[in-house]
């Protein structure tokens, strides 16, 4: 009671303080930095956001027109091209002179776009800052550009790293469920008792290896072999980690399912038998579907087995951040991206809160899955 | 000529000796009861003619089981499907399956590949009337056969065992699950149905073996004690326990 009582206190507490680090990335710049964004006081553009500042630093937009102004080339100039424009003198040794300078280059160049760190901001400002839009929702879920240490702007668009989480637990799945549900099937039905001891606890022991081990595999025989069979440039793809965490799923699925089919009452089979059924077609017509339910439990949770999978995956889908388009290119999962960027994102800065986030949204996912699974089992309690 | 007969048949469950020794036939087109105390081999016994007992492990068999004079265990030209087919089954409890009314009824058939629809429409419309079921649920045939009550349940079970026409008909304690009036029109409908097949029937109810069968058969302790025309069982019975347990002074 008292150690239950703590421990949905302790699984409460950490959900908050997740969703509370994650949701204060919504209120930051993409900015890196402090850096501002000064253009010239007549330049009309007035509002910019991530992915264009992102667009305007690798020169895919140079004319102010694209982003709402005159017909005008951008004339990019960050604090590293300062000797460009004035000598070490003119700046000062200690940078004294610098905030009236950058005022002066920005004044005398209207269609320059200067990104600079606020504390160089001029006292007698003559310019105009330009409002970066903060990181919001929208974006995060549906940007597609995932660089979360990109200069000045980091670059946080997950939906390559929700759909590649998707796409590779999917087909996880759908590798896992046919091979799953037939060795349930086996054991359940046709398997006599002494095989089935042998390998109940086989497959249980399945499910107590570490993930990493898993990686292993996959990394020694999986990946090379899809590089062969393929004739891919890496064998590190999204169908090396879809197999991969189909095997780790197979001992959820086979076992919820096994107990599913178990759960078929004697009374429905041999009512089946009775009437001159095989018993391949009374495990096809009567078993399955009344465990149909079971069935799709096994399913789900084998799911949810697979999204939350971390260190396997990490080592054998190459964890390019890309839009997955096909099954054999490289993807990175959100599991895979907080293992590996955590370490290096420095603490309360954008790019930690963003992993932060990532975190919520794959708690979202798994409990959606979780309530999936709940109603689902409740409604085949009921039907019994 | 015999409809269904076992000669010196035994039964074990492992070790334990259920049936032992039985000798006893049946005519074709009668009612037979099998009557007798709880665990006396009753089920075992009617099991033998569908071969059901062979999905327990540990089960083994001797002696001779016939239908239509054919042994049915020891027979290699004896599929246990087209066995099954020939010999349909219904059991104490309703356990229709989690499908439509219809699809209940037609399920004997698709098993056995008789899938054409205006056959099996035919078909499924003549089980449920002769099971006297039809006028009940003509108007719901897709509904599932859950929602019906237990008797119509039981009903719809005897319709579907009738679908694939079989000669012979077992049934264990079917109208045990069920109140007195759906009791009534299953004896009703086993009266008719003997018109057409051979019918051996569990009961622990003594009123309904004698009013539904021929012949009563009285089990105990796996021996068969007593085996009779019905109205001799009940009136005149050899045997002093077969006397007691029929005027219900037994144990
Ligand atoms: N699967 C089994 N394994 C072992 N013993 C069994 C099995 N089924 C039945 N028996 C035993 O065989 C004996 C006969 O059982 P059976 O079910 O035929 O009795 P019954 O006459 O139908 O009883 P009831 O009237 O309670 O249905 C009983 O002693 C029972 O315990
Ligand atoms: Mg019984």
């Amino acid at each position: 009671m008292i150690s239950s009582g703590i421990s949905s206190l302790a699984v409460l507490l950490i959900v908050i303080f997740l969703f509370r680090e994650g949701f204060s990335l919504f209120s930051t710049s993409p900015l890196e930095n402090k850096n501002i964004i000064v253009v010239n006081k007549t330049n009309p553009v007035s509002k910019l956001n991530a992915g264009q500042i992102k667009a305007i630093f690798d020169q895919e937009i140079t004319n102010w027109k694209d982003l709402g102004g005159n017909n005008d080339s951008i004339i990019l100039f960050t604090i590293n091209d300062i000797s460009n424009y004035f000598s070490d003198e003119e700046v000062g040794a200690e940078f004294e002179f610098l905030p009236d300078k950058l005022n002066a280059l920005v004044d005398s160049n209207p269609t320059m776009l200067a990104v600079y760190q606020d504390k160089y901001l001029a006292k007698k400002f003559s310019g105009k800052i330009v409002n970066v839009a903060k990181n919001n929702i929208p974006d995060f879920i549906m940007g597609k550009q995932w660089f979360p240490t990109a200069e000045p702007a980091v670059q946080l668009g997950v939906a390559p790293l929700i759909l590649g989480t998707l796409l590779v637990s999917f087909f996880a799945i759908l590798f896992a469920l046919p091979v799953g549900l037939a060795t349930a099937i086996y054991m359940a039905e046709v398997a006599d008792e002494r095989l089935r001891k042998i390998l109940k606890p086989v497959i249980e022991l399945l499910a107590g290896i570490p993930s990493v081990v898993y990686g292993f595999f996959g990394l020694i025989v999986i990946v090379p072999m899809i590089h062969d069979v393929f004739n891919l440039p890496v064998g590190e793809t999204a169908l090396a980690g879809s197999i991969v965490l189909g095997i780790m799923a197979l001992p959820t699925i086979i076992t919820v399912s096994e107990d599913a089919i178990r759960n078929t009452p004697r009374s429905m089979k041999e009512a089946s038998l009775a009437l001159g059924a095989n018993k391949w077609q009374t495990i096809y017509r009567v078993v399955i579907p009344y465990s149909m339910s079971g069935i799709s439990a096994a399913a789900i949770l084998g799911i949810g087995r697979a999204l939350g999978e971390t260190m396997a995956v990490l080592m054998v889908t190459g964890n390019a951040a890309v839009m997955p388009k096909s099954l054999l290119q490289p993807v990175r999962t959100i599991p895979a991206t907080i293992a590996a960027e955590l370490g290096e994102a420095p603490a309360g800065g954008v790019h930690y809160q963003a992993l932060f986030a990532l975190g919520c949204i794959l708690f979202l996912i798994t409990m959606a899955i979780n309530i999936w699974v709940q109603a689902i089992s409740t409604r085949r309690k009921m039907n019994k | 000529m015999n409809k269904i007969e076992t000669k010196n048949l035994n039964l074990y469950y492992g070790t334990f000796h259920a049936l032992k020794g039985i000798t006893m036939s049946v005519k074709a087109n009668t009612v037979t009861a099998l009557i007798g105390p709880s665990g006396c081999g009753k089920s075992t016994y009617l099991r033998l003619f569908n071969r059901m007992n062979d999905l327990i492990p540990g089960v083994k068999i001797e002696g001779d089981v016939l239908l239509d004079e054919k042994d049915i265990y020891n027979n290699k030209g004896m599929r246990i499907d087209e066995l099954r087919k020939k010999v349909g089954m219904v059991f104490q409890k309703p356990n229709p399956f989690p499908k439509s009314i219809f699809e209940n009824v037609a399920y004997g058939l698709r098993v056995n590949g008789m899938n054409h629809a205006s056959f099996v429409e035919e078909r499924v419309e003549t089980s449920l009337k002769q099971a006297a079921l039809w006028d009940e649920v003509k108007d719901k045939l897709k509904k599932s056969a859950f929602a019906l009550s237990g008797g119509q349940q039981q009903r719809l079970c005897i319709a579907r065992a009738l679908a694939i026409e079989p000669s012979v008909l077992l049934m264990d304690e079917p109208a045990s699950a069920l109140d007195p009036i759906s009791t009534a029109k299953i004896e009703d409908l086993i009266y008719e149905l003997k018109n057409k097949y051979t019918i051996i029937i569990v009961t622990h109810n003594m009123q309904q073996a004698g009013r539904v069968s021929d012949k009563t058969a009285f089990f105990y302790l796996g021996d068969l004690i007593e085996y009779n025309d019905t109205n001799i069982i009940f009136t005149n019975p050899t045997d002093p326990n077969t006397q007691s347990y029929v005027t219900g002074r037994f144990g």
